[in-house]
Parts: structure tokens; sequence; C-alpha cells
């Protein structure tokens, strides 16, 4: 599993963050994501990271 | 494709029971998920009712928050705006890519991160009006001594808003929501706003400091030769209702569920790691913001099997979608522990709500803090005497008379 993050996207309201603070984070500049692990490992991280794709408002999020 | 014309019903629609949403949004759903809809401002407009439409809506790039197009279907009538220069659009009422870079100027202001340097300050206001309340006769109003006056003044402290003068723009805020007053009253409550915040701003142009969030943005808007007034001043407008109505009104619901539901209430006195996922619940039950997810649409578009033609308005009933059986299971039931993260209180798409974060943890901490510091609480009179806000564009209670 691969994080991907489209900053462009992003809207900064942190709901990545809320759901697993080990896998992002936001700028400090602009609350744009960080992703500070793209490729999460174990059954818990990977659905944080599932749950992070399906609520993030901006749709930046997708998995690969 | 179907392509209904007809009216079927009129908004907004009343809340029977004071912890559910409008039963008719059920009927809705089930007959006719894009429903056309009557407004009070005599447009007609599209009611969504299912979750995954609101979604799909919301995120769409064919809907348009721009509340300067007469396309915009209300639900009170708009205040008149003046057409020149000095009047900004608030980031509710603009589209990307004015708004993209509008938001992205104050993001950085209300990160996860940002918010938990908050948090003492906060805590230290909790403990404060909590110390006062005790000492105080009882019974109590626990929305004036708590709900109000705590995100009132976390957000005049942020913005730099001196709080003294929160009589007066409490009382204009309230105005502005009431489906009750006449649209004269609405208009004057509004203007006397914006002149407050014009004038607090053109003082803090002159003397900017980075201890606030208009202060810091004032320089940064300097920094960068795009010093522009009006804008800060819809800014502060917008920051400033938006940041004490809601979370005020989420207290006071808050605290009469979780006393109503003494069973969910013991799991997080038992467990404080859970009153976040217990605020995720109470946000998806009441939804008290939910006409802040009405668009128009830009072009010819389909939504949920249903053809929106550009130019018709559409009102995602986002408190229909947090109710929606596909998207909750035994959606009426209030469940702590249901990992409601999908719900559209806070809208969702570009527009989804800038304060989240601050209000998740204002919630956090006045629940912890009330619970644990007054384990006798309870309401002073019958849940159904209790002054629901059913005539106000954003739910919540007039008053909440508490005991211990
Ligand atoms: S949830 Fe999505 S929009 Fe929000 S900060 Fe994270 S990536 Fe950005």
């Amino acid at each position: 599993m691969k994080i991907i993050a489209d900053t462009g996207k992003c809207v900064g309201a942190g709901q990545c963050v809320l759901t697993d603070p080990d896998l992002f984070d936001q700028s400090e500049d602009d609350g744009t994501v960080l992703v500070l692990n793209a490729e999460p490992e174990g059954e818990e991280a990977e659905e944080n990271a599932r749950t992070a794709v399906h609520i993030c408002p901006g749709q930046a999020l997708s998995l690969a | 494709m179907t392509d209904v014309e007809e009216t079927t019903a009129t908004l907004p629609m009343a809340r029977k029971c004071p912890f559910s949403p409008p039963p008719e949004y059920e009927t809705l759903r089930e007959k006719s998920p894009v429903s056309r809809v009557g407004l009070p401002s005599g447009q007609t407009a599209w009611a969504l009712t299912r979750l995954e439409d609101i979604r799909e809506m919301l995120s769409s790039p064919h809907f348009s928050s721009d509340r300067r197009n007469p396309s915009f279907p209300m639900l009170v009538a708009r205040p008149v705006r003046p057409e020149d220069d000095s009047f900004r659009p608030s980031l509710i009422g603009m589209d990307p890519p004015e708004h993209s870079q509008a938001r992205r100027d104050v993001v950085g202001e209300f990160t996860v991160k940002r918010m938990k340097a908050l948090q003492p300050r906060i805590q230290q206001i909790v403990d404060d009006h909590i110390d006062a309340l005790l000492a105080g006769p009882r019974p109590a109003d626990l929305v004036q001594a708590l709900s109000l006056p705590v995100p009132s003044l976390v957000i005049c402290e942020l913005l730099g808003v001196p709080y003294s003068d929160h009589d007066f723009f409490q009382a204009c805020s309230s105005k502005m929501l009431s489906r009750e007053v006449s649209p004269e009253e609405r208009q004057t409550a509004f203007e006397s706003l914006r002149n407050y915040l014009d004038e607090l701003v053109t003082k803090k142009e002159a003397d900017a400091t980075e201890d606030d969030l208009l202060g810091r943005q004032i320089l940064k808007q300097r920094e960068t030769g795009e010093a522009d007034h009006a804008e800060l001043v819809s800014l502060a407008f917008l920051l400033l209702i938006a940041g004490h109505e809601t979370t005020a009104n989420m207290i006071s619901l808050g605290t009469v569920t979780l006393l109503e539901n003494p069973d969910q209430l013991a799991k997080i006195k038992a467990d404080p790691g859970k009153t976040l996922a217990a605020i995720e619940e109470l946000l998806r039950v009441f939804t008290i913001a939910e006409t802040a997810t009405s668009r128009f649409a830009t072009a010819d578009v389909e939504i949920g099997g249903t053809l929106i033609r550009a130019g018709e308005g559409v009102v995602g009933l986002s408190n229909a979608g947090n109710h929606d059986p596909d998207g909750f299971e035994n959606p009426d039931t209030f469940d702590i522990e249901r990992g409601a993260r999908h719900h559209v209180a806070f809208g969702f798409g570009v527009h989804q709500c800038l304060g989240q974060n601050l209000a998740r943890l204002e919630l956090q901490i006045v629940f912890d803090t009330l619970f644990r510091r007054v384990p006798g609480l309870r309401i002073a009179v019958p849940v159904d005497e209790l002054p629901f806000k059913h005539d106000s564009t954003i739910y919540g209670l007039h008053a909440l008379p508490v005991t211990w």
C-alpha cells in the first residue's frame, strides 16, 4: 500500500492528522498535508490510511 | 434518469423530536432522494437526502458556493450587500480559484498542531467558568455560564477582537441567524457588525502585531504586498460568527444528550479517550448547521440519477445525510462507539469547516472538565420544556437550566 497526496487539492482540514498522526502531518505555513509515512505497514495503519482517504474532504488522498 | 419537476415539499422542515431530524427527511429519502422543494425565499431547489449524493455534490466542481449569484438557494432573505469594493464575500461564499487562495492564506492558523497549542489556555477558560458556575446560584443557565462564553472568548482571543464587546456581537449574530426577525432587522444587525469589524481592522492596521490572527494576516499581506482590507473584514466576520454560535450550541446539546444517555456518559467518564468519538457522534446526530451545504449547479450534472441543470439550486440536507441508513447503521441510535468519522456535519469538499479542529478541541475540554468537576450535574427542568432553537438557521438551545 502506498499513500499518494495531491497537495493541490488539499484544503487543510486536518482530518488525516486526526485519523493517524503517525502517517500524516500538516505544513506549518499553509496547512496542507505532509505524508510522514507513505507506506503504512500492519493492519491498523492500513485501516487508518483507508479511513483517511475516505473522509478527506478535498479528495486529496489516494492509495496505490 | 428521472426528471421530477413538481415541488413536493417546502424547507425548512421542523424537527418533531428535538434529538432527531425532521421526520419528513426519511420520507423524502425513501420516495424521492433528489427532490424538488420550495424555499422561504420563493425559490425552488433540489433537496438531497442521501449521504453519498451529498458528498458527491459537495466534492463536485460543478456546484458553486457563490452567495453573490442570484441562483444561490437562500433559506432566509439575504441582507442587501454593498455593491462597491468595500464588500468581499467570506470564504463560504466564494469558489475556487478565489476560494483556494483565500483559504490557504488562513488555514495554517487552524492546523491540528496549532489547535493543540491552544489547549492550556482553553482549559483555563473552561476552569474559570466552571469555578464561577459552582460558586453561583442554582439552578444556573449553562448557556450563559459556559456554552456561549467559552467559544466566544476563545475566538475573540484568537482573532484579536475585544471580548468586552461580546454583548454587542452576540446580539448581532443571533439576529442574523434567527428566522423570526424581519429582513430589516437582520440587515441592520449585519451592517452594524460589519461596521464594527471594519473599524477594528482599521485600528489593527495602524498597529499590527503577531499576537493575534488578524494582526498576523495584516503583516503577512504587507509582506506579499497584497494588503486587502475588505478581505480581512469578511474573514473576521465569518470567523467571529462561525466561531461561537456553532460550538456554543454543540456544548449545550451535547450536555443534554450525554445526561440523557447515562450509559454513554459513563463510558467517557471511565475513559476520556472516548470523548472525541462521542463528539463525532454528537456532531452527526445534530448536524446543527445543515444549510451551510447549499449550492447551485454551474453545469448540467447528474446526481443520484437525477439531472440537475445549470443554474438550479441544491440544498444538501446534511442532517438527512447523517441519518441515512446506507451511511450509518441504525442511524437514529446515539452510539458513541459507532466510529462516525464520515459524517457531513462539517460539510465536505473544499469548503469543509475551517474551524472544525478548534470546535473538537473546545468540546473535548468542556465535556471532560464539566462531567469531572460537576459529577452531580442534572437538567433542572423536564427535557421537553427546554427551549430548543427551532427558529434559527443554526440549531441549538436558547437556555439550559442545570443544577447539581
Ligand atoms: S484530510 Fe485531506 S484535505 Fe484535510 S489536510 Fe488531510 S489531505 Fe488535506
